[in-house]
């Protein structure tokens, strides 16, 4: 018990020294936990993503469509449980800074494989109806005021003109993970019109969602689709959603790294600041030591003061910076909901904070007090200051 | 009377582990400064050297890629029709009519694929693009499945390499050419004939037509005929503006995430300082009481601790900039998220990049130095001479 009030004590000797530490260490420890989540916002699909739905795409690229004939071809292959189909929209809300991500869909069956997105039955409903209905996340909704009824137009990119939805229905995620930002509406609607205005682009489906009846058997069923469509026009690439999102976010790969190195160089920022304070503490004390020495202690007790006071400095710099950690990211989530519609931190990002401080205080004691163990008694006493 | 500058040096010196680990976190700190404004560089020049000024782009209204657009024949023929377009020596317009699409291709080693850009070519692209320049084999002939890749396609992706064979599109094309693009876009894309490639992918639209003007001021004449025509659904632009657009978020997210990194660790550097700084003063305490009592004044004191302090920030904005400057050595090759295509740019130091980190590192120093001379300066010579 003692041994615990001198660490106390010996903390706070320079109140300000530390006072700047545990600053020092409480905005690393902040860092470190907005760039791992960071890091777990860019796989933020992956998680979301289910291991029963299946995504058909035109094995050349994104960028090329199937023919809406495929439906019924994938309907009838063993495995196949339901199939939606759609097509990323590219619509732009006013300006092209306000991006968040459309598709036009098969409504019942799109809803049907997505349980995760929650509307209430009567949007639902009102959603099925009306040809030029939409549905908008949560998110997305309260970013642009956006309420039932509303009239929302999105300029097309992919698809030339001006296009007119009605939102009827707000959905809700499931749990967290769920992305609340996305943007859907009847892929009727569009097809309808371009068989009017460009009929040569009518009648493709974008991406096919598949789910199948057994999980397990994912692959297989993945396999017969590709086989089904192989040496035609329009062969397909099947993979699991899983896979999909995986397949994006290898392509921007270098980013993660670089956050990930970076979330790293931080820690050994601070880590040089504590150790730096480590040092100047126990080079001032070493008088003290040797007084310690003296008194019959042993190394063992000495290193145990230094670490503990590492030990207690970091710790509570990386408490406080685990506590800001959660309404900073909030903020974060509403500022970069553009890039990062699901921005949570994760249990695990606070197990590194946790794991990366006690690195940091032992790594910061290690140097004092090998040198306070090995200094001389009498050398230690004839030093002054 | 000042106090020698060896006094400061000296300091350091002194205290080696103390200053050492300081320099170590605010080399690190200008290390991650130098690397971001590096990195939003090389992306700026990349663009720069992909675009030429005097070019127009013109694709399809609100598309904001070529990849998105598409530009039929016969509004292609409009444009082509203009009397801003400029005429080769050969009297033949500078304007290309492209196909631009984008395939998935596996990499070599690792067999991930990644989207790469295919761009079907007229007769003109070459000399639209003096950038671009056949380094081997030859041009793929109208008429045939041949191809030329750039020369990061050649070396990073599978069956990119001259004499190779590419399967798309249900042909087997043959690298028959490699081209130096530079510090360009064009150097991770795949070029062969616009109508070949039309026929394989069965596109029956043009992406976009290129003209080089017949004179730069003409611009604004031509964009405003153009976009006026009622027959033509297009945009145009200036190649400069089109290649700045396509990658504005991917600039914005790297201005985004630079900003924020350096002012978070910066603050880590400061504070850093700032410890050493305090611990150094409240060591001398006598030292500076005596210094104060032979008549050294409070301002030569202040002066000295500040110049300890930006000692330690040149130092370690000095090792930072030194380790940052291999960086140039790596390139960096990401998605773009806004054409989902292949975009590599490398890491590139200038001296105004130079001049920052160096500024920034002494602001470090000084920020992290002031507080701590100030103390010393204010200190009372007979308490500092008491405590010692």
């Amino acid at each position: 018990m003692h041994i615990l009030k001198l660490i106390f004590k010996n903390a706070f000797r320079h109140k300000l020294r530390t006072f700047l530490t545990v600053l020092g260490v409480t905005i690393a420890i902040l860092a470190f936990g907005l760039l791992r989540t960071v890091i777990s916002a860019w796989y933020a699909g992956v998680d979301a993503s289910s291991a029963s739905r299946l995504v058909t795409r035109n094995s050349i690229s994104l960028i090329f469509s199937l023919p809406i004939s495929y439906k019924e071809k994938i309907r009838q292959i063993q495995g196949v449980k339901t199939v939606s189909y759609g097509n990323w929209f590219g619509g732009i809300y006013i300006d092209e800074k306000n991006f968040f991500a459309n598709y036009a869909v098969e409504p019942k069956t799109y809803l049907e494989l997505y349980p995760e997105f929650v509307i209430p039955p009567d949007q639902k409903a009102a959603f099925f109806r009306d040809r030029k209905a939409a549905v908008a996340g949560m998110k997305l909704a309260k970013k642009y005021g956006w309420k039932i009824g509303d009239l929302i137009t999105l300029k097309g990119t992919i698809f030339p003109g001006n296009w007119d939805f009605i939102l009827r229905g707000i959905y809700k995620g499931r749990d967290q993970t769920v992305d609340e930002t996305a943007f859907f509406f009847q892929w009727e609607y569009l097809n309808e019109t371009l068989k009017q205005t460009v009929p040569g682009r009518a009648d493709q489906a974008g991406f096919y969602m598949i789910g199948v009846t057994n999980p397990n058997m994912g692959a297989d069923v993945a396999v017969r689709i590709d086989k089904a469509f192989k040496n035609s026009l329009a062969e397909t690439l099947t993979e699991t959603e899983k896979s999909f999102q995986l397949g994006f976010i290898s392509m921007t790969e270098a980013i993660v790294i670089a956050i990930q190195l970076v979330s790293f160089v931080i820690i050994f920022i601070i880590m040089a600041v504590v150790a730096n304070t480590m040092a100047m503490t126990a080079r001032e004390r070493i008088g003290e030591y040797a007084v310690f020495k003296t008194l019959g202690f042993s190394g063992f007790h000495i290193s145990g003061l230094i670490f503990g006071e590492s030990m207690f400095v970091t710790m509570l710099g990386a408490v406080l910076g685990i506590f800001l950690t959660f309404p900073v990211a909030r903020i974060f989530s509403q500022q970069l909901s553009t890039y990062f519609p699901v921005f949570n931190v994760a249990t695990e990002t606070v197990y590194m904070d946790i794991a990366a401080s006690f690195v940091i205080a032992l790594v910061a004691g290690v140097f004092p007090s090998w040198r306070a163990v090995n200094i001389r008694i009498a050398d230690g006493l004839r030093r002054i200051g | 009377m000042k106090i020698p500058f060896s006094y400061s040096f000296r300091n350091l010196w002194t205290r080696r582990f103390t200053t050492a680990l300081t320099i170590a976190g605010m080399a690190l700190v200008v290390f991650v400064f130098a690397a971001i404004l590096m990195l939003a560089e090389g992306l700026q020049k990349t663009l720069i050297d992909t675009g030429s000024f005097d070019n127009v782009v013109v694709i399809r209204k609100a598309a904001g890629s070529e990849v998105q657009s598409g530009v039929e024949r016969l509004q292609a023929s409009i444009v082509e029709t203009q009397p801003e377009v400029a005429v080769g020596t050969d009297g033949k317009r500078l304007l290309a009519k492209e196909l631009v699409i984008l395939i998935m291709l596996p990499k070599r080693g690792s067999d991930k694929p990644s989207n790469v850009v295919i761009r079907g070519i007229s007769e003109s692209s070459m000399i639209l693009r003096p950038q671009v320049k056949l380094t081997e084999g030859h041009m793929p002939r109208p008429g045939s499945s041949e191809i030329i890749a750039g020369q990061s396609i050649a070396k990073r992706f599978k069956g990119g390499g001259i004499g190779e064979m590419l399967r798309f599109a249900m042909r087997d094309w043959t690298v028959v050419g490699k081209f130096d693009a530079g510090n360009t876009g064009y150097a991770s894309e795949i070029w062969g004939d616009a109508d070949q490639l039309m026929q394989a992918f069965r596109r029956p639209v043009y992406s976009s037509v290129i003209f080089k003007l017949r004179d730069s001021a003409e611009f604004e004449k031509v964009r405003e005929r153009i976009e006026s025509d009622p027959r033509l659904t297009i945009e145009a632009l200036r190649e400069t503006r089109y290649y700045e657009k396509q990658s504005e978020m991917m600039a914005k997210f790297l201005r985004i995430l630079g900003m924020t990194l350096t002012i978070i660790f910066s603050l880590g550097a400061i504070i850093g300082a700032m410890i050493t700084m305090y611990a150094a003063v409240a060591n001398r305490t006598g030292e500076i009481g005596t210094m104060r009592a032979i008549g050294f004044q409070r301002r030569s004191i202040l002066t000295a601790f500040i110049l300890e302090s930006l000692l330690l920030g040149l130092i370690g904005g000095f090792i930072g900039v030194f380790f940052a400057s291999f960086l140039q050595l790596y390139t960096i090759s990401t998605m773009n998220f806004q054409t989902f295509s292949e975009l590599s740019f490398s890491f590139t130091l200038s001296f105004d990049i130079f001049y920052k980190a160096m500024t920034f590192s002494l602001i470090m120093g000084f920020v992290g130095g002031v507080l701590p001379a100030i103390r010393a300066s204010r200190m009372d010579i007979i308490e500092a001479l008491r405590e010692s």
